[in-house]
């Protein structure tokens, strides 16, 4: 293991989606940047680019993280998921059907994140991942609204949106997130 | 963000010399913060030793009882870890009370230990800050100030202490494993990880450079019970205005032990053990709760803007006292 100077750049393979890409790059670019600029996979978006809105957020090795907070060059191990690896246009995931059916968004800017978020956030609550409110996860097999709240606060919409993306999230949890 | 050279090494050996051979080299974990810093200049690191390929991840029982976590064991891992759930519940309570989701997910153990301020002037490179740049003044003293700090001040910083875990592993007497340079390793409490501010707000901690937090040490559980009591703007991520960390333990209707920590008010996580020692022995009741916030607050000072945070640790220390004294759980 040697140091990568500053002005060299960095060869780095990124796994997103189940493709390997060969990239090499300045070891200041983000994940996020790296997604957007460089493999030109723009449905992850960038809102605040400090890690308060969420917009960013893409699942890593299943669990989801602010991809402006981190940089690309520290992923060459993982396993990415962007909004592109859900789903298609011709063929959404059952969670972005949702959001379309409960009309869970305005401008859409934030729905990826939120998307990408609502994933790991209910794989965490299917392991029992405790929350603010508490150790519930446990025993109850469906999330409810409070839950669903708490745990998106990191995916903020700025058109307000929020009651609908808690009805799309708790349809698609009570409906269809047993077998996503 | 300036340029920087990069590494990543496979273990604890390989990142300390990384370190000590490139001096200023920062070490970064989950980098929630600390990237977050360097986009906006505040920190300007030349090297970064990407310590994520370590292996400190695990959290394991010691032989006296306690839990040793590893300094790159996740918030998220480690509120969800069924034995920080059962024995140290106030942990769990103060990790999950803190960021978001996606933040507890890369945020990591050291690292939440080490975060900076969340003072608005540190935080805005137009203003001066003595944190950010020593000499330069503060502006939140005689300036807007409501998240700032009320006990632990000088006349050179106000800044609060941010984090939520810290505040509970104070409370717990937690211990922080480090090794250094040299390979030696080293054990302190967070009393004596953290310094105050005095004339030199710009140094957080005591940690030489290229010291490396290995692990963090819970003693074997306390007795009695556990609560971590959080106040702030909205109801879900946002840092703490006040917030207070409880281990009470009764035997026969009186306080045998009693561990008490302050988040958001200090300049450090905030501990008085004068207030903690009123306690014992006696029989709970209101009078003896305001006596004990009398002892906390005896220092505090408010700064106008912050002056509500004094009367807001007082009744949130006495609600948290009287629930954990009380019959309800």
């Amino acid at each position: 293991m040697s140091w990568i100077e500053a002005d060299s750049g960095a060869a780095l393979t990124l796994s997103v989606n189940g493709m390997r890409h060969d990239l090499k790059l300045d070891a200041r670019v983000t994940l996020l940047d790296a997604l957007r600029e460089h493999l030109q996979l723009t449905g992850t978006k960038k809102g605040c680019d400090h890690g308060q809105c969420g917009a960013c957020t893409v699942l890593v090795n299943g669990r989801r993280i602010n991809s402006c907070l981190s940089l690309a060059v520290m992923h060459q191990a993982d396993e990415i998921t962007t909004i592109e690896g859900l789903g298609t246009a011709e063929n959404l995931h059952p969670l972005q059907a949702a959001f379309v059916a409960k009309d869970g968004f305005q401008c859409g800017y934030c729905t990826s994140g939120q998307i990408c978020s609502a994933i790991g956030m209910l794989g965490e609550w299917r392991e029992g991942w405790p929350s603010h409110l508490g150790d519930r996860a446990d025993a109850a097999p469906a999330i409810d609204a409070a839950e669903i709240r708490e745990r998106m606060s990191g995916n903020l919409c700025r058109c307000a949106a929020y009651p609908r993306i808690v009805e799309a999230i708790e349809h698609y949890a009570t409906h269809e997130g047993a077998d996503a | 963000m300036i340029a920087f050279d990069y590494i990543r090494p496979a273990d604890e050996t390989a990142a300390l010399h990384a370190a000590t051979e490139r001096p200023g080299a920062r070490f970064i974990a989950g980098g929630t913060n600390l990237l977050d810093l360097m986009k906006l200049g505040i920190e300007r690191p030349r090297y970064l030793v990407d310590i994520g390929a370590l292996d400190l991840r695990e959290v394991t029982e010691t032989s006296e009882g306690g839990l040793r976590i590893g300094a790159l064991v996740t918030n998220a891992a480690l509120a969800a870890h069924p034995l920080v759930r059962q024995r140290y519940p106030v942990l769990s309570q103060a990790i999950l009370a803190g960021a978001s989701g996606q933040l507890r997910n890369k945020a990591t153990t050291g690292g939440n230990l080490l975060q900076r301020t969340r003072c608005y002037f540190f935080y805005d490179p137009a203003s001066p800050c003595n944190k950010r740049e020593p000499g330069a003044g503060c502006s939140a003293i005689g300036g807007f100030n409501r998240i700032m700090a009320i006990l632990g001040t000088s006349a050179h910083c106000i800044a609060s202490h941010p984090s939520d875990m810290a505040v509970a592993m104070r409370a717990l007497d937690a211990r922080v494993e480090t090794r250094l340079p040299d390979g030696q390793t080293s054990s302190r409490t967070l009393e004596a990880l953290y310094r105050l501010p005095g004339e030199t707000p710009h140094v957080d901690h005591r940690l030489a450079p290229g010291e490396l937090i290995t692990a963090v040490v819970l003693p074997p559980p306390p007795a009695g019970r556990q609560s971590y009591r959080k106040v702030r703007d909205r109801a879900s991520y946002a840092f703490a205005l006040v917030s207070v960390a409880a281990v009470v333990s009764m035997r026969e209707g009186r306080i045998t032990e009693a561990t008490l920590a302050f988040g958001g008010v200090g300049t450090m996580p905030w501990r008085n053990r004068k207030a903690e020692a009123l306690l014992i022995g006696q029989a709970p009741s209101a009078a003896l709760f305001e006596r004990c916030a009398d002892a906390v607050l005896a220092e505090a000072t408010g700064h106008g803007g912050n002056d509500f945070k004094i009367p807001l640790l007082r009744r949130t220390l006495v609600a948290s006292l009287a629930k954990l004294t009380g019959g309800e759980p």
